[in-house]
């Protein structure tokens, strides 16, 4: 199995009475709460902490895309794998993603993605999420009842960018593109692997079986929430009769690993309710703008009483914010190197997911202290796991660097 | 009850409901959620004239709207809706999502269309004193009648599911129309209506709910200003943004008087 650590780079100033006295983290999100200079810092630690895990043999390393939002510091993923191509070597860069409805032209998503790839030599990881209400409708003012056909024009754009030879033009409901030809193409061929970050649509099931990409969950409310999307994902693989390979999915995991489970529940329970409590603070208007979900999700969802009942058990709204609840439901896996290899592996093979990505900072985490977590998952946890899978399954949407690299030349 | 029949636009089913008498005929294009049954405010205004309305795509009584994407796309649907109803003219009002497709028609259209009446019309923003963001509302069903009615309970009553409906697909039904509106009107309900309103000539009606929490009353005045034909404009008491829902019986009364005034 591989394992990722992903990065949400969330502001960690927050003030305690953040949610009694402010209506959203996302959208509206208050700028005096903002101090630039903390972010400056912010950044560097972030980074740090991403080559760090880079460096400590995580197989990737992830960072995503938020708009106006306090426990998402990354407007433009792009700018952060762009450094991450230079200051790592080995890791996959993974995007998750480039919410492509967004990108006016959409080939800006294809230059700049192949720009990533050739920097890095090939270990972009392509994400295309459709993106949430707050960072595409209310954020960016796209019309809720176009989103997703403007995203499904845009993927063909994109994918036709950069794999068609010669100059084309692209006729489209939605974007006149008359000479499209990209510059420069990406390292991989015939595209980098793609993944697609999505939340429990049938449609989105069929469409990455149909385009052969991974579908990642990717949910802040652990294993045992996402057991039922999960079932739901590997059931209707089975409609369609794809095969049960675990690198088909994705799987996005909190965790905190001390060197005794007693140290673990101390250490990261200010972090974990920071985030649950405040960086999780979302006003419910911002959730469900008529026109986001399809309509035939919205009949599943409701007739679906399994994903319904983990919804109101784990959704927003119903979220624990304790320590004591955020563990029992699963949202974070804390313990000792031991418990938490067992748990993973255990979670991977119940869940079926080849492709777990790890939170190991969270909320307001100070850099040493996710550097802890990550060096104990490293170290002690990824030994135990990463044979997972291995014997049985080939992961065949994993990047294919160059074997050759050039790389960054000692600063004098 | 009205008599019910259906139009075909574009291979598209629409549906028409029609009830009273008059030679020239009263068309209504409806406001949010649309008209799930036959209301108290049609049927009061039936009493007096012959009453249309057409489906507006995506609202109840015709499914589907995604094939409309400019509001070209969507003034050009209406436009065909109204020549299909086959009457050498009539009156037209027009609320709120369908006060906007009413302004549109009524500057393109200067033989067709005898009076106008708009109530509450989308169609402008104003930054400086901004409409309320219908689609940034709390999920759940109270959200949107809340804010667009006075008397909830009247949208509720108007909204009753029928013995045989199905809770998931009627539920369907207010989404879908608020995904429709949003449609061509996302993120401001502006149009661009205003470097259209001179072509407006016809005599026009201008109503709008004293409480409206949706669009301020400013709105109501860039149409009466820059309308070119006579404007008279009122406010209804005890009514919010659909006063067709919350006050139906002073609204019937002064589209009547206003009707009545013009005729003679």
């Amino acid at each position: 199995m591989k394992n990722l650590w992903f990065h949400l780079m969330p502001y960690k100033d927050l003030p305690d009475d953040f949610r009694d006295t402010h209506p959203s983290v996302w959208v509206d999100i208050n700028s005096k709460l903002l101090d630039a200079k903390r972010v400056h810092q912010h950044y560097n630690e972030y980074l740090d902490e991403l080559e760090y895990a880079g460096q400590l043999g995580f197989d990737g390393i992830c960072c995503n895309e938020h708009h106006q939002n306090g426990y998402g510091l990354m407007p433009s993923p792009n700018l952060i794998a762009s450094t991450l191509t230079r200051r790592t070597t080995k890791p996959a860069i993974c995007v998750m993603g480039n919410s492509l409805a967004l990108y006016n032209p959409p080939t800006r998503v294809a230059e700049e993605f192949a720009m990533l790839d050739c920097m890095s030599g090939g270990r972009l990881i392509a994400g295309f999420p459709v993106g949430t209400p707050m960072d595409t409708i209310f954020a960016y003012a796209q019309n809720p009842s176009k989103l997703r056909e403007r995203y499904y024009e845009a993927h063909d754009i994109v994918m036709k960018a950069w794999q068609e030879d010669e100059t084309f033009s692209f006729n489209g409901r939605f974007n006149q593109l008359r000479y499209v030809n990209v510059w420069p193409r990406p390292v991989q061929k015939p595209h980098p692997p793609v993944w697609i970050p999505g939340g429990g649509s049938v449609e989105t099931w069929r469409w990455c079986a149909e385009m052969d990409y991974v579908y990642c969950y990717l949910s802040y409310f652990g294993y045992k929430a996402g057991e039922a999307t999960m079932k739901g994902f590997w059931d209707e693989m089975d409609k369609l009769g794809k095969d049960r390979n675990p690198y088909r999915a994705g799987f996005l995991q909190f965790v905190a690993v001390g060197e005794t489970e007693k140290e673990a529940l101390e250490l990261y329970k200010e972090s974990a309710e920071y985030f649950y409590g405040r960086c999780l603070h979302v006003n419910p208007k911002w959730a469900s703008p008529a026109g986001y979900q399809s309509e035939a999700t919205i009949r599943a969802k409701v007739q679906s009483q399994v994903a319904l009942a983990a919804q109101k058990s784990a959704g927003p709204a119903g979220a624990a914010r304790e320590w004591k609840d955020i563990l029992d439901l699963g949202y974070v896996i804390a313990g000792d190197p031991d418990q938490v290899a067992e748990r993973i592996r255990e979670v991977c093979t119940n869940l079926n997911v080849g492709h777990l990505m790890l939170l190991c900072q969270f909320g307001n985490m100070s850099t040493d202290l996710a550097k802890y977590n990550t060096k104990l998952y490293a170290e002690r946890v990824m030994p135990q796991i990463s044979d997972l899978f291995d014997d049985q399954w080939n992961d065949a949407w994993w990047p294919q660097p160059l074997s050759e690299r050039s790389l960054p030349a000692e600063v004098a | 009850m009205p008599e019910t029949r259906s139009l075909t636009i574009r291979d598209r089913e629409v549906r028409v409901l029609e009830e009273g008498r008059s030679d020239v005929p009263v068309v209504f294009l409806a406001g949010i959620g649309g008209v799930p049954a036959w209301t108290p405010f049609l049927e009061a205004l039936a009493k007096n004239r012959r009453v249309i309305v057409p489906s507006l795509p995506g609202f109840p009584g015709a499914t589907e709207f995604r094939h409309l994407d400019s509001l070209y796309d969507w003034v050009v649907h209406t436009l065909e809706t109204l020549e299909l109803l086959d009457e050498p003219t009539f009156d037209l009002i027009g609320s709120s999502v369908g006060g906007a497709l009413a302004s549109e028609i009524a500057s393109l259209v200067e033989t067709q269309v005898r009076r106008l009446v708009l109530i509450a019309p989308f169609g402008v923003f104003l930054e400086d004193d901004p409409a309320a963001d219908i689609w940034a509302q709390v999920p759940g069903p109270k959200s949107i009648p809340n804010l667009v009615c006075s008397h909830p309970e009247r949208w509720d009553a108007i909204w009753e599911m029928p013995a045989d409906g199905d809770e998931i697909e009627w539920s369907l039904l207010r989404t879908r129309s608020m995904e429709a509106a949003a449609r061509f009107l996302f993120p401001f309900g502006n149009t661009g209506v205003t470097s259209r309103l001179h072509r407006i000539h016809n005599s026009t009606l201008l109503v709008r709910g004293s409480e409206d929490r949706v669009l301020p009353s400013a709105y109501n005045a860039v149409f009466a200003e820059g309308i070119q034909g006579p404007v008279r404009t009122i406010e209804i008491e005890d009514a919010g943004h659909l006063p067709e829902i919350d006050n139906p019986e002073m609204l019937v009364r002064e589209i009547n008087a206003f009707l009545l005034d013009q005729e003679n």
